[in-house]
């Protein structure tokens, strides 16, 4: 097909104006599935494999869907730091945003069969794998209405029928569990595949490796995802790991380095990803990213990053930014349309918010459900035990 | 060791042979009708193997599990009858292996994971606890977790201190677990298979010493459906002057400090507990309600241990009943020695245990001199 022309010239721009009064009656925005092929911003770097193609298949519909749920996570993220500083969400809150590009990508190459495990920082993974703002926004504010009823909180959100695995508090256990969650699916002769997502912190977890040469031992079909955003929490990459190449780390296990920022090159890493685990074992991905945010809500992010770093990073690599160049620069649709889906992005946030609000806090009975499946009429007991008990069924 | 189990049945024709009965079980049903000697080896092999068979999704993973049969030949022959697509040699990881086979449960098969000793779980703990007992909860019923943590627990024989630690009361605090802890060939069965078939995290303690030993089991006992109640203690030996508790090997020890103390006119109730998590409060205080003395004995550390527990228990439902103070029985406060008389002295035996009995019935003989 006709290669990408990112052109955001002159003409194209005083073309546009004629061009949005004809298109209005025949340019289809957003529902086109006329391919289109991309290059990503830079090629793969490969680790004991054969890189693939820079040229990504996409379509306007594709694109148009990537710009609405990247913005959505990214709204979403903004909100949920409105929300902690009004101290309507308590605790932790790790927030995503800059590095939405990965899961959206993600999710664009994979089916709801395919598992997708990760660590704390889970709010837009849950939402592409099918959760619901209001859910999200509940949970956050330990609601009913939250996916995990209000009980779990920030980091402990799941969503099995869709395959996703939460939400995990510590830091690199996802890992092996996303390797069991491989091992099932081979087990069970799916041809579906892992996502264990990770950070540059949890790369020098010893479990992680571990787990890796079990994988590889067994021919598991496990993505190991390294969401490189070159900070666990304060620490820079190269102040903890001697060699930062986390793409290389798997050492026997081939790997590959990919433009996190770039949802395209995440769909087709995550897509050659695939296919390769399923024939030949792990491969290790380290998508390069970035978190705007500081580790969580509790860090500025400011004291072991200069706020150049950051601004920098926003204007030269922002995701979304890298996708309305593109919708603009192919003509998709226009600025002002893409302006009115952020705008609707962020009605349809704060009208969840609002009803994430009424949802009430949970009853106090709730306190001993889901300790056991099967409880077998055994006790528990609250601080006083002779004030507050309850059987477990 | 070959212990006598009576039924009522059986209880009127011992008698006339001139043989006591030791225990007729009216708490919970003795199973020793037809008695045939299974060791303990046999009767958790023959309890994995019948799960297996009857459910596609369980499957072993552990060191050494599979060609060498067992470190301690618990799995002998399980790899060649179910391939080594469900049964897993893993290497020396344990983090690494307990975590895959926690996923694997979070995706709906059925793991039992050996660990070669308790000991080196450790390594594991945080995937038994933050991973497999608590996600349940966390995920308010999503993602259920139905694994079994196997192997041997506590002290073997002249192993040292870092392969001798007792990790019942460790485990037996956090809630999302469940702790078992058989003692004889029924309960090494009937608990394993109840085990395997729970849709909980359940952590099943076993003891090395006890696996080459031999025990009566009924027909019962040995059909493939047998299970037994996880919550429930079995009261190994009736008796009305004072309760012991006990699980896993210091039962053995418990029910011989209960023949000795007969003989001195004192009738010990045995409560073998079978599971630490849920602990059976229910059986043990109404045996204290009956006798108003108790004795906890357990091999492990005395500071915050199961004996704690107990006690607590029956301070806090049964006071009123109580003629004497709690006696508790338990591992010294040490870790272990190598030499063997020190290891004798950093464990409880037999008489440590009719000691004690006897100063909970104001029977005591004058305390030794401090060391």
């Amino acid at each position: 097909m006709a290669l990408s022309h990112l052109s955001s010239t002159r003409s194209n721009r005083l073309l546009r104006p004629l061009a949005a009064a004809a298109s209005s009656l025949c340019r289809p925005i957003s529902t086109s599935t006329e391919p289109l092929v991309i290059e990503t911003s830079i090629p793969f770097t490969p680790h004991k494999c054969e890189p693939p193609s820079r040229s990504v298949e996409t379509n306007p519909q594709e694109l148009l869907t990537f710009f609405r749920d990247m913005a959505t996570m990214r709204r979403m993220e903004i909100a949920a730091d409105s929300l902690y500083k009004a101290k309507l969400i308590r605790g932790f809150c790790h927030l995503y945003d800059g590095q939405e590009a990965v899961c959206v990508g993600m999710e664009a190459s994979i089916n709801k069969k395919d598992c997708i495990i990760t660590a704390y920082r889970d709010h837009c993974t849950f939402l592409g794998r099918g959760g619901t703002l209001l859910e999200i926004f509940s949970e956050l504010m330990g609601r009913q209405g939250g996916c995990s009823k209000g009980k779990g909180g920030s980091m402990h959100f799941y969503k099995k029928e869709s395959g996703f695995y939460g939400g995990h508090g510590i830091v690199g256990a996802q890992v092996p569990l996303g390797c069991g969650l491989a091992f099932a699916q081979k087990y069970n002769k799916d041809e579906n595949a892992t996502f264990a997502l990770y950070g540059d912190g949890a790369a020098n977890q010893g479990q992680l490796f571990e787990a890796l040469n079990i994988s590889a031992l067994w021919d598991l079909p496990i993505i190991l995802v390294c969401e490189n955003n070159h900070y666990g929490m304060g620490t820079a990459e190269w102040r903890a790991a001697k060699s930062p190449s986390y793409y290389k780390r798997g050492d026997y296990v081939p790997g590959l380095k990919v433009d996190g920022m770039d949802v395209l090159a995440v769909k087709q890493a995550c897509k050659f990803a695939k296919e390769h685990v399923l024939k030949n074992g792990p491969i290790i991905l380290e998508m390069d990213t970035y978190r705007y945010h500081g580790h969580s809500m509790s860090d500025p992010g400011s004291t072991y990053r200069t706020r150049d770093e950051i601004s920098g990073v926003r204007q030269e690599r922002d995701p979304i930014e890298r996708v309305r160049k593109l919708v603009l620069g192919h003509d998709l649709a226009t600025e002002k349309e893409l302006k009115d889906i952020e705008k609707e992005i962020r009605k349809e946030v704060d009208e969840a918010i609002a009803k994430a609000k009424e949802s009430p806090m949970p009853e106090p009975s709730e306190l001993f459900t889901n300790v056991y499946v099967k409880g077998f009429g055994t006790e528990s007991f609250g601080a006083d035990r002779k004030e507050l008990r309850a059987t477990l069924p | 060791m070959f212990r006598i189990l009576t039924q009522r049945v059986l209880g009127q024709s011992l008698l006339q042979q001139g043989i006591r009965p030791g225990a007729v079980a009216s708490a919970s049903r003795c199973f020793a009708s037809a008695a045939k000697d299974l060791t303990v080896r046999e009767a958790l092999n023959s309890a994995l193997n019948e799960e297996m068979s009857a459910d596609p999704r369980v499957l072993l993973m552990g060191e050494e599990v599979g060609e060498y049969q067992g470190a301690y030949k618990i799995t002998k022959g399980l790899l060649d009858k179910y391939g080594p697509d469900r049964v897993l040699d893993t290497p020396i990881t344990e983090a690494g292996f307990t975590g895959i086979a926690v996923g694997a449960a979070y995706h709906g098969l059925r793991p039992v994971v050996e660990f070669m000793t308790f000991n080196f779980a450790m390594q594991a703990i945080d995937h038994i606890i933050n991973s497999a007992a608590k996600t349940y909860y966390m995920s308010t019923g999503q993602i259920s977790v139905p694994i079994v943590f196997r192997g041997p627990n506590g002290a073997a024989a002249g192993v040292g201190a870092q392969h001798s630690q007792c990790y019942a009361s460790w485990y037996a605090s956090c809630p999302g677990l469940k702790v078992l802890a058989p003692y004889s060939s029924e309960d090494a069965r009937g608990l394993l298979k109840a085990a395997i078939r729970d849709p909980d995290p359940v952590v099943f303690l076993e003891n090395e010493l006890l696996y080459g030993e031999a025990f009566p089991v009924s027909a019962e006992v040995l059909d493939s459906n047998f299970a037994l109640p996880i919550g429930k203690a079995k009261i190994e030996r009736e008796g009305k002057d004072v309760t012991i508790t006990a699980f896993s090997k210091m039962v053995g020890f418990a029910l011989k400090a209960a023949e000795i103390l007969d003989k001195e006119g004192i009738s010990a109730e045995v409560i073998n507990l079978r599971s630490i998590r849920p602990l059976d409060r229910a059986t043990i205080n109404a045996s204290v309600r009956k006798t108003n003395r108790l004795v906890t004995v357990e091999e492990g550390f005395p500071q915050h241990g199961v004996g704690a527990e107990i006690c607590t228990s029956v301070v806090e439902e049964s006071f009123g009943y109580l003629d004497a103070p709690v006696e508790r029985i338990a591992g010294a406060d040490v870790p272990m020695p190598y030499a063997a008389n020190l290891e004798r002295l950093a464990l409880p035996q037999v008489e440590d245990i009719v000691r004690a009995a006897k100063r909970a019935c104001y029977r005591s003989v004058p305390m030794a001199a401090a060391a």
